[in-house]
């Protein structure tokens, strides 16, 4: 029998974080995770992270404010407050830890501008900032001797009595099934990406996270806000950093104008996130594209400078596309990179249910709303990994020794996994998900409408309907079995498609990433709301509840 | 395009099983990666392959494996850069670790060594507030080694690990280095000596190159170690066959305009170092025998003197 004070799902940025305060706090800490530490989606954050530092002259409320306007005011303000007064201690404090910050001229942090802000306040690694975030945490969790379950893939959790008290989880490497008690369980599984083609995703963004919690009770909120990332590369869907225009690049259409003058005078190629992919996909649906794509310019930025600070984008472009950004503009689309949905918690990661706490892109504080901005990710991590490993440590105080039930669990859970192992030829894993992604894409997409919303609707549940019925997988083996593992998070991906559509037809309105040309208004009046799914015995149960707003009435959002 | 893929297969889950190749072709898009054609194939052909893979845009280090025999991130690699007129591709699990199944290995030779590094930074103090003041060349710098997405790849085809499993290895060395070069770490001295005594440190690399030709980062491993070696010798460690390797070299050199081996081997081995010597004893005679023997007076270049001149401009330079 495994035992944990803490169990954290997830050792990405916020899992990792979250680890280090555990184990600083003294609580029994242990990470669970379906890959090795350093190849958490974490990586793949490139551009930076944002921080007001007020020791050098910036305002917290700046930051605030302008995360705030980007979540076209969905974000919860109290949340906001916390998450950018607490930011710059963060961002120095992974500093100090080892991280190798870009310095200005008097070597203290060096900072770049990014989308939605005036101020330049990103702070970063090259365009590698999420990978040297994670690998400085991972160095710090083995100078912590950490336990981590590598590969190991948690399929349930374990309730006594309403509580979450551990998982039920799959050792890849052996196939065997084992339950590991915790007194408080802390979801850092990231996001749902997968569920979307194309996506800028890693392949193991499947939203684990969103419905082990979900199934287990805790409401998903907000999960119709997608975000859609102006700049990712033609065909593969490859993200290229919005540091790109950080730095100054420009979008083009194929008149070679900056047509950003026309979308948001006042930002240009700056603007939020959400307000870049409709330009984009506007300029291409009326014919100012490329095949399907628009045109991102660096040239005049020079070779040295893409070199020494976007090398990573140089990279990319020339491995995958075959285009020297000092010599040609690169192709590219909007597309799903983010989902700012996700388990709903307040600011010290508390969800619903006792004893799980959530972190991350699979939790909504909400700090990010409808749309949230470029670099407010990785703080996001950070600032509440941190928070809800703090809270508890509260609460574990509080629970004693309890009657085990796990075992029920895990014979519960073998039985399924043989069930599912036993069954007929039918369909693989990949053809039921890429339909159900594609159609995500079609209906759920930059712009969305009633029609298009409740066809991706049907599919999603015509796709669940073949899961139960025919799903089947091919690899009987209990060694590295991916067939299975694949197979287990379809079906989680599934309940998060379901969220995602149900939210969206909820909501009868436009804001931020959520616009549907059949209600293009925000609705303040009506819709000053956040919109909740919870698992019943009928489906879906929908909800909704009050955005808190403190010092920032919603006013006109303009760029 | 059409592509042929001969793959490694081997499931020491099962009794018995013994490693074997198994071909597809299949029909992939111009641009495809070796990744894609090998997702194509586990999603369309055989669910049971298993390999690692996530990001699909070398961040995350996961799709390590040998292509033709040469360690390679396969999400990086395009099948039309490696087999154009779809020449057939072999595809193989990551060398020196054990194999899991199929294309995966065990990852745990791999942290181990790393562990061994003290992979964290070590400051002399903490500032309370704020940030370390360096500079930003030296951040920069210390991006080369950063780079590393721990795919393994250099671990796999190191000539030294293949021989020696204590050698530490270029990946975990490359890390050692961002430490020592960090100007915010206060263990520098200590860490070089480490690296310089220890058994399996910077002084066992063997200088073949394969982890530089094999990193798809360019963290270049091997020059890290050497950078490390010179670093270490400038700190003061100088007790090491390695040291001495260097400098018999540089003198003989400098001398004779040629490198004396056998004297070579007498320094790098210690001249009082009588169990190391007597070591050495049966490699001459077999030598001797083979008509291999080095001459025991050593050859001298004709024109030395314009060897000592370099050497003098070179010297004179660094000073």
């Amino acid at each position: 029998m495994y035992e944990h004070d803490l169990l954290i799902i997830g050792a990405g940025l916020a899992g990792l974080r979250a680890a280090v305060e555990g184990v600083r706090n003294g609580l029994k800490t242990a990470v669970i995770t379906k890959v090795h530490p350093v190849r958490s989606h974490s990586n793949a954050a490139q551009g930076g992270i944002n921080a007001p530092l007020t020791d050098r002259g910036d305002e917290w409320e700046g930051h605030a404010l302008d995360t705030i306007k980007g979540s076209d005011y969905l974000a919860d303000q109290d949340a906001v407050e916390i998450m950018s007064r607490e930011a710059g201690d963060a961002v120095l404090e992974l500093e100090r830890m080892g991280v190798i910050f870009s310095r200005g001229e008097d070597g203290r942090l060096g900072t770049r501008r990014f989308g939605g802000q005036k101020v330049a306040r990103t702070y970063f690694v090259g365009a590698i900032t999420g990978s040297a975030m994670l690998h400085v945490l991972y160095e710090q969790a083995l100078k912590h001797g950490l336990q981590v379950y590598e590969e190991w893939f948690v399929t349930s959790l374990i309730k006594e009595e309403g509580a979450v008290r551990g998982v039920i989880a799959l050792d890849i490497k052996t196939g065997e099934l084992h339950a590991i008690r915790a007194k408080a369980v802390l979801m850092a599984a990231g996001g749902a990406g997968r569920v979307f083609e194309p996506s800028t995703n890693a392949l193991i963004c499947t939203g684990d996270g969103l419905s082990l919690a979900w199934r287990a009770g805790a409401p998903l909120m907000d999960m119709e806000m997608i975000q859609y990332h102006p700049t990712t590369l033609a065909r593969t869907g490859i993200l290229l950093s919005e540091a790109a225009r950080g730095e100054g690049a420009y979008l083009l259409n194929s008149e070679g104008d900056r047509f950003m003058q026309k979308y948001a005078p006042d930002y240009m190629e700056l603007a939020s996130r959400d307000v870049v992919s409709r330009a984009e996909q506007t300029e291409i649906n009326e014919g100012r594209g490329i095949e399907g794509n628009v045109l991102l310019d660096l040239r005049h930025l020079g070779r040295q400078f893409i070199e020494d600070r976007l090398g990573y984008l140089q990279e990319v472009a020339v491995e995958f596309m075959g285009i020297d950004l000092t010599e040609q503009p690169v192709p590219v689309r909007p597309g799903m990179h983010y989902i700012m949905g996700g388990i709903k918690t307040n600011a010290d990661g508390e969800t619903e249910v006792p004893g799980l706490f959530a972190a991350g892109e699979c939790a909504n504080v909400s700090v990010h709303g409808a749309n949230r901005l470029g670099a407010n990710s990785l703080l996001d991590t950070i600032v509440f990994g941190r928070r809800a490993a703090v809270k508890s440590v509260d609460y574990v105080k509080t629970i004693g020794e309890s009657g085990s039930n796990s075992e029920s669990y895990l014979e519960a859970e073998k039985k399924r996994l043989q069930a599912l192992l036993d069954r007929k030829p039918g369909h693989r894993t990949a053809v039921i998900r890429n339909e159900m992604a594609v159609n995500m894409t079609e209906g759920i997409g930059v712009f969305r409408d009633q029609a298009s919303m409740e066809r991706a609707l049907a599919k999603v549940h015509e796709m669940r309907k073949k899961y139960d019925e025919g799903i089947y997988v091919e690899d009987k083996g209990k060694v590295f079995n991916t067939d299975l593992v694949f197979a287990l998070e379809l079906d989680f991906m599934l309940d998060c498609a379901e969220s995602v559509a149900v939210g969206a037809l909820m909501r009868k309105e436009s804001r931020g990433a959520h616009f549907r040309t059949d209600m293009q208004d925000r609705d303040d009046e009506n819709w000053l709301k956040h919109t909740l799914s919870y698992k019943s015995e009928e489906g879906v149960r929908t909800d909704t509840l009050d955005v808190t707003i403190t010092q920032w009435q919603p006013v006109k959002r303009v760029y | 395009m059409q592509t042929n893929l001969k793959v490694k297969r081997f499931n020491p889950g099962e009794p018995g099983a013994q490693p074997y190749f198994q071909e597809y072709s299949l029909d992939v898009h111009p641009d495809s990666t070796i990744l894609d054609a090998l997702i194509q194939v586990r999603e369309e052909v055989d669910g049971t392959l298993a390999m690692r893979c996530s990001c699909r845009a070398s961040i995350c280090g996961s799709c390590g494996m040998r292509v033709n025999g040469r360690a390679r991130l396969v999400c990086k690699t395009r099948v039309e850069a490696v087999a154009p007129n779809g020449e057939q591709l072999v595809i193989e699990p990551m060398g020196n670790q054990r194999v899991v199944k199929d294309l995966v290995v065990s990852l745990d030779t791999f942290f181990d060594q790393i562990k061994r590094v003290d992979p964290f930074l070590k400051p002399d103090s903490v500032p309370e507030q704020g940030e370390f003041i360096a500079s930003n060349e030296s951040m920069t710098n210390l991006l080369i080694s950063m780079n590393c997405i721990m795919c393994g790849c250099c671990v796999s085809d190191c000539t030294v690990l293949e021989v020696d499993s204590n050698f530490i290895g270029p990946a975990a060395l490359a890390k050692a280095w961002r430490f020592t070069e960090d100007p915010r770490d206060g263990q520098r001295d200590e860490r070089l000596k480490k690296l310089n005594d220890e058994d399996g440190g910077i002084w066992d690399c063997t200088r073949c190159m394969q982890c530089v030709e094999v990193c798809p980062k360019d963290v270049a491993p091997m020059d890290r170690i050497m950078e490390m070696r010179d670093a270490a010798i400038k700190a003061g460690n100088r007790n090491t066959s390695g040291y001495h390797h260097t400098e018999s070299f540089y003198n003989s050199v400098k001398k004779n305009g040629r490198l004396d081996e056998t004297r070579l081997a007498i320094d790098s081995a210690g001249w009082t170092n009588i169990p190391r010597l007597l070591d050495l004893a049966p490699i001459g005679f077999k030598a001797l025998l083979k008509g291999k023997m080095p001459p025991v007076m050593p050859h001298k270049a004709e024109d030395k003197q314009k060897i000592k001149d370099l050497y003098e401009k070179v010297e004179g330079e660094q000073k």
